[in-house]
């Protein structure tokens, strides 16, 4: 199978993000690298846990007094809903319905820009009701070192996808962009996933002291 | 017949492990300065470090002796004789295989069991905690507190401070709170014990014994030193630790407290030398043993006890011409140290002068 | 003769190598930039034993031997070690399992460009206000109050080059898993690769600790923030578990690989299969499992408490259970075997005792109340030279005289190999095995100078002398390596005569494209189960047909520069104008790479079958 090849609902393969060996080499490669995203988002929970609450004196906000589960409820849900609606695409994907992939994708887009949009409110408050900033206080440069480079992660996965999504407007699906939509889907699941873990150990954890 | 025969085998292999003992021991032996080295062990702690010591190279004597026997035989034995002959292709040998797993096993087990028991002990600081009706320890406690590049010694129950040259007790168990006040160091007595290093973040706590027959073997001085890189003079950061009887150890601690205020100088040029040192280094430089200043403010060594000590910043031979040359110019013999530049230029006549009063500045009469 | 082979200018050269995605010649690439650099590590070692010659000596000051001893630590491990094992596990491993390329040869030329560039900014250091100084473990304390751009440059260089050893060691991986030829099933590989496919997996969850170490040292020295600023609650000992939960793996990520060197080296001079291979394979596997539970062996003394060091310390003597499988089974491999004392064999027959006797004080250095009279002393350094230069630079030296012929078509000269080989295991054995001594009769590591009357100055000079022996001997191996290339002799695909895997079954240096019909792999050293049955090479598994190749690229070159860009940008912003919009610059540059990239096809391209066909006709008259 030529990656550059013309297909129909009835030619495209059953399992198009493994159908070409650069594929299933993209597709195996894409996992081990989020093993190493693993491995670096621990390392930063590790550290975010060493030094939560850890400030130089006592007029400076600890996470009790500063997260709000609702904020971060909604944002969870955003992300959520997302992660829900690149499962669709990718689902119109190996049917090789592209518009309605497109379309999916878009939406996904639309809850991370969203998502994002929270983040940063959220970020404004902290420094401006709180003076909680990245070089306040050791438990402010964990705090933000860990919640931002996820919030990269988001805003870098945005920008993945959007450009996907324009280069290929007009190319349609085929064996040679297949792979690539499915592995910037497994990195948006990722994404959630990871969030999943901030939520649980920065806020509910940090709501509990 | 058999029981006897198994014996003597075991006395046989006990008696081989003793020879090799007594062997490596002689290697090791008079390797380096029993004021220094710690093949040279002088306290309990080193002693115990030392017995780990012996005991893993012999383990580790007899591995390489095997590796070593089977090597040479191979190396000559199979020489490629004919330039046509093909080996036999062998796969392995179970046996073979779980030998060698087996054996190492045994061998590290042997090895792990004192290993576990000596870290468990050597951080046994639990009489740190025992508090009398005074609020004190009944043993010994001393506060290491490490700067670029010198120690202060603070005795907490005595309430008296010096620097750079510690006075412990023998043949007891002194107690060790450990920290850093500006990046991390290590202190290390070496022919005394193991180091532990001095953390910004923490107080760590460990122990130390000081023998006294080995301390008169290595003339009452031992050499301590930082061994963790700190700057361009970590190779420079050295102190000494004085060892005395307890009775003369108590005397000393009866002579520090006695001093409470700044002592005196006697002749004219010494208190020249005082006025002096009181304009331009007493901002630094404490005289006095009590341990009033906060730590933050005490940013310089104690001097109090400055003519008792042996070296002249740790380093240089105890002389006045030395304290002249360091005061000059300390940047020449403790690069990057934090003393140059506090204190304006002074003469030769003025740095003589100082010498003395420092010199002067005794204890121990 | 073909289109594919001509000969090409040197500006054509130069951009051959500047684009190209071929696994062979970026494995010279690393190999030419690794070598650099472990001339010029060797030369700060130099600096350093001259230094330490004698006492008081005043030949560097200071500071600048911190420097020096920094550069030489960091460099020879992030920018020599791991470069040359990366030149021979792209120049062989491919080959070994029988493929045409790695499975990312795009990202193969970009983890390259990362390394190398990452390491010229470090090196750049030395021109722009002063190398980094505390030491290639860099502890927080000191590494904050350093007051040159030293440590930016080592934490932002290392960054750069950690990103590009990253994406080599996923490149391996899937490399292994996807790509294997007909046949080659896992337990038919040869050592090398399994040695490379651990290694590679080791990497994967190794560097990622660095790399959040970095950033965090980054941040503190460049951003404000405060992970190791103990006054706004930070703690520095963070940093030292995340520098050893990366730098303990990231020894067995140097060693694993120079016991797959010498694996194949015993084998093939020994014209025996590997003994127990089944158990050689799982000693790798569980020596790269038990690597990421010991960290906290280099952190014994710094107070973690009786709990942690005991469990530490048996953790740690365990990984000398598989380690000692190996080296029996290296022993067994040459018993009864036919020996022949190549240079290759003789550095691997010199590599058993001189690891030994490494790992044994690594034993030693296990039991943690006795590590607390050796650690940070020159024991240590002692033992780590002992396993690093006794088991990788041996490693090194004995796959580069192996492999020599595979990459480049001609051999090293035997004679000036051997020379080279004793005067460095005289040097070798001569500067290291006294540093044990020294160490215990108290001697602290990273002193610049020692003072006299200490009983330090015997075994000071006689290493100094063993380091100027290790010095004459990389001269001679450099003469070697200039004559033999002027010389030019070409060799057979067999240059050894006894080759047993499949990269000795194709032409050497192989042609780009490496086997024009995939070979059929019917066993363990499956090219030496050809040759016991009489036939001159590999069957093959496959008609000839066309091959699909990758094209060249620009992009992994302009990438890189981006960040190298950026690294500036990042230093200077806070004290400089131009700092931010450098930054900015560069991460656009590196951005723009990435989206070029992106939007751009790049199917690669086909070599027709005829074409192939017409090749075999242009060889066929030589063989």
């Amino acid at each position: 199978m030529q990656a550059e090849e013309r297909f129909t609902y009835e030619t495209w393969p059953a399992e198009p993000e493994k159908a070409t060996l650069e594929a299933k080499n993209k597709f195996l490669g894409f996992w081990f690298f989020l093993g190493g995203e693993t491995v670096l988002f621990a390392t930063l929970f590790a550290t975010y846990l060493a030094l939560k609450d850890k400030v130089p004196s006592a007029d400076h906000a600890l996470a009790k007094d500063l997260f709000e589960i609702p904020l971060a409820f909604a944002a969870t849900m955003l992300l959520l809903t997302s992660s829900l609606t690149s499962v669709y695409a990718m689902y119109h994907m190996k049917n090789f319905q592209f518009k309605k992939m497109q379309l999916w994708l878009g939406l996904t887009v639309a809850l991370g820009a969203a998502f994002l949009g929270l983040e940063i409110y959220e970020f404004n408050h902290y420094v401006h009701q709180f003076g909680h900033t990245f070089t306040s206080s050791a438990f402010g440069s964990a705090f933000y070192t860990l919640v931002g480079f996820h919030g990269g992660h988001v805003a870098f996965g945005l920008l993945w996808i959007t450009t996907l999504m324009i280069r290929n407007s007009k190319r349609g699906l085929n064996l040679y962009n297949a792979p690539k939509f499915y592995v910037a889907s497994l990195y948006w699941h990722f994404i959630d996933v990871v969030w999943v873990f901030i939520f649980t150990v920065v806020y509910l954890m940090g709501m509990v002291g | 017949m058999k029981v006897g025969f198994k014996l003597a085998m075991k006395m046989l292999a006990k008696w081989r492990l003793l020879s090799l003992f007594a062997l490596i021991a002689l290697v090791l032996s008079g390797c380096g300065k029993p004021y220094l080295s710690a093949l040279r062990p002088a306290g309990e702690v080193a002693q115990s470090q030392y017995e780990l010591m012996l005991l893993s190279t012999a383990i580790m004597v007899g591995v390489i002796a095997v590796v070593t026997i089977i090597f040479i035989y191979v190396v000559i034995k199979f020489r490629r004789k004919n330039d046509n002959e093909i080996p036999k292709q062998v796969e392995g040998s179970h046996k073979l295989e779980i030998l060698w797993t087996v054996i190492p096993i045994l061998l590290l087990l042997i090895l792990a069991v004192p290993t576990v028991a000596q870290t468990f002990k050597l951080a046994d600081v639990s009489p740190m905690d025992k508090k009398n009706a005074d609020g004190k320890t009944d043993a010994l406690v001393v506060n290491v507190r490490a700067s670029l590049y010198w120690w202060e010694f603070e005795y907490p129950n005595e309430g008296i401070i010096t620097s750079q040259e510690m006075v412990v007790p023998t043949d007891e168990k002194v107690y060790f709170n450990l920290k850093a006040s500006d990046v991390k160091h290590s202190f290390w007595i070496p022919a005394i014990g193991g180091k532990m290093d001095t953390n910004t973040e923490n107080v760590n706590k460990f122990w130390l014994e000081f023998d006294s027959k080995a301390a008169d073997e290595a003339g009452g001085l031992f050499y301590g030193k930082c061994a963790e890189l700190c700057g361009p003079s970590h190779a420079l950061m050295d102190f000494k630790v004085k060892t005395l009887p307890r009775d003369e150890f108590d005397q000393w601690v009866a002579s520090m407290k006695a001093v409470k205020e700044p002592a005196k100088a006697e002749t004219a040029s010494a208190q020249q030398g005082q006025e002096i040192f009181n304009n331009s280094c007493i901002g630094c430089h404490a005289v006095t043993p009590a341990n009033t200043a906060p730590e933050a403010a005490r940013v310089g060594p104690n001097l109090t006890n400055f003519g008792d000590r042996s070296r002249v910043a740790g380093i240089l031979d105890h002389s006045a011409e030395n304290v002249k040359k360091w005061i000059e110019d300390p940047e020449a013999y403790k690069p990057g140290n934090k003393m140059t530049g506090k204190y304006p230029q002074l003469s030769s006549e003025e740095l003589d002068a100082v010498a003395e009063y420092l010199m002067g500045l005794k204890v121990q009469k | 003769m073909s289109t594919y082979a001509q000969k090409k200018g040197f500006g054509a050269t130069l951009w051959d190598y500047l684009t190209t995605v071929d696994h062979k010649k970026i494995a010279i690439l690393y190999l030419i930039a690794g070598g650099f650099f472990f001339l010029l590590g060797g030369l700060e070692a130099l600096f350093i034993r001259i230094q330490l010659a004698v006492p008081n000596n005043d030949f560097v000051s200071a500071g600048f031997y911190n420097e020096i001893l920094t550069m030489h630590g960091t460099t020879m491990i992030f920018l020599a070690a791991m470069p040359l094992v990366f030149a021979f596990m792209n120049a062989v491993m491919p080959l070994q399992i029988g493929a045409r390329d790695v499975a990312f040869p795009f990202l193969n030329s970009l983890g390259f460009w990362l390394f190398f560039f990452g390491g010229v900014f470090l090196n750049l250091s030395w021109f722009l206000g002063g190398a980094p100084d505390a030491g290639w473990t860099s502890y927080a304390s000191l590494s904050l109050t350093s007051t040159t751009h030293g440590i930016d440059f080592y934490a932002l260089g290392l960054q750069i080059s950690g990103m590009g050893t990253l994406i080599g060691g996923i490149n391996f991986l899937v490399t292994i898993i996807n790509m294997r030829a007909p046949g080659m099933t896992y337990m038919r590989m040869p050592m090398f690769t399994w040695a490379t496919f651990v290694t590679s997996a080791l990497i994967l969850f190794a560097f990622p600790p660095l790399t959040v170490g970095l950033f965090l040292l980054i941040f503190d020295r460049m951003f404000g923030s405060n992970f190791f600023n103990v006054a706004n609650g930070g703690n520095t000992i963070i940093w030292e578990h995340l520098f050893w939960i990366f730098g303990h793996p990231e020894v067995y990520i140097l060693i694993l690989p120079a016991f797959g060197i010498f694996s194949e080296i015993f084998a093939i001079f020994s014209r025996k299969r590997l003994f127990g291979y089944s158990s050689m394979v799982f000693a790798t596997i569980l020596i790269g499992f038990l690597g990421f539970m010991v960290w906290a062996h280099h952190m014994f003394t710094t107070g973690l408490g009786p709990i942690a060091n005991a469990i530490f310390a048996v953790a740690t003597m365990a990984i000398a259970v598989p380690t000692g499988i190996k080296i029996f089974n290296w022993l067994f491999t040459m018993w009864g075997g036919s020996i022949k004392f190549s240079t290759p064999m003789l550095w691997a027959v010199a590599f058993i005792p001189s690891f030994v006797a490494g790992g044994v004080t690594g034993v030693m250095l296990a039991t943690a109340a006795a590590d607390y009279q050796y650690h940070d002393t020159y024991f240590v350094v002692a033992h780590f030279h002992y396993v690093i230069v006794g088991g990788v630079v041996f490693a090194l030296f004995a796959g580069a005289h192996l492999y020599w012929p595979k990459m480049f078509g001609t051999m090293l000269n035997e004679t000036l190999g051997k020379i080279t080989f004793w005067l460095f295991l005289i040097g070798f054995h001569l500067t290291f095995f006294i540093q044990h001594f020294l160490g215990l009769m108290g001697m602290p590591r990273r002193i610049f100078t020692f003072l006299p009357g200490q009983g330090l100055e015997t075994g000071n000079l006689v290493s100094s002398i063993g380091a100027a022996l290790m010095g004459v001997a990389v001269l001679v191996l450099l003469v070697n390596v200039v004559t033999t290339t002027v010389k030019n002799e070409k060799v057979g695909n067999d240059p050894w005569g006894d080759g047993r895997t499949l990269e000795w079954a194709i032409a050497s240096p192989p042609p780009f494209y490496n086997f024009k019909q995939l070979p059929l792999v019917r066993g363990l050293d499956a090219y030496w189960l050809e040759k016991m049955e009489g036939k001159k090479g590999m069957t093959p598994a496959e008609p000839i047909g066309d091959i699909h190749m990758p094209n060249n690229s620009f992009i992994p070159f302009v990438l890189v520069l981006g960040l190298f860009i950026a690294a500036f940008g990042t230093m200077y912003h806070a004290e400089t104008s131009w700092g931010l919009p450098v930054l900015i610059l560069g991460m656009a540059v590196t951005l723009g790479a990435m989206f070029v990239r992106s939007i751009k096809d790049d199917h690669g391209f086909h070599i027709h079958k005829e074409d192939l066909i017409d090749d075999d006709k242009d060889k066929g008259v030589k063989a």
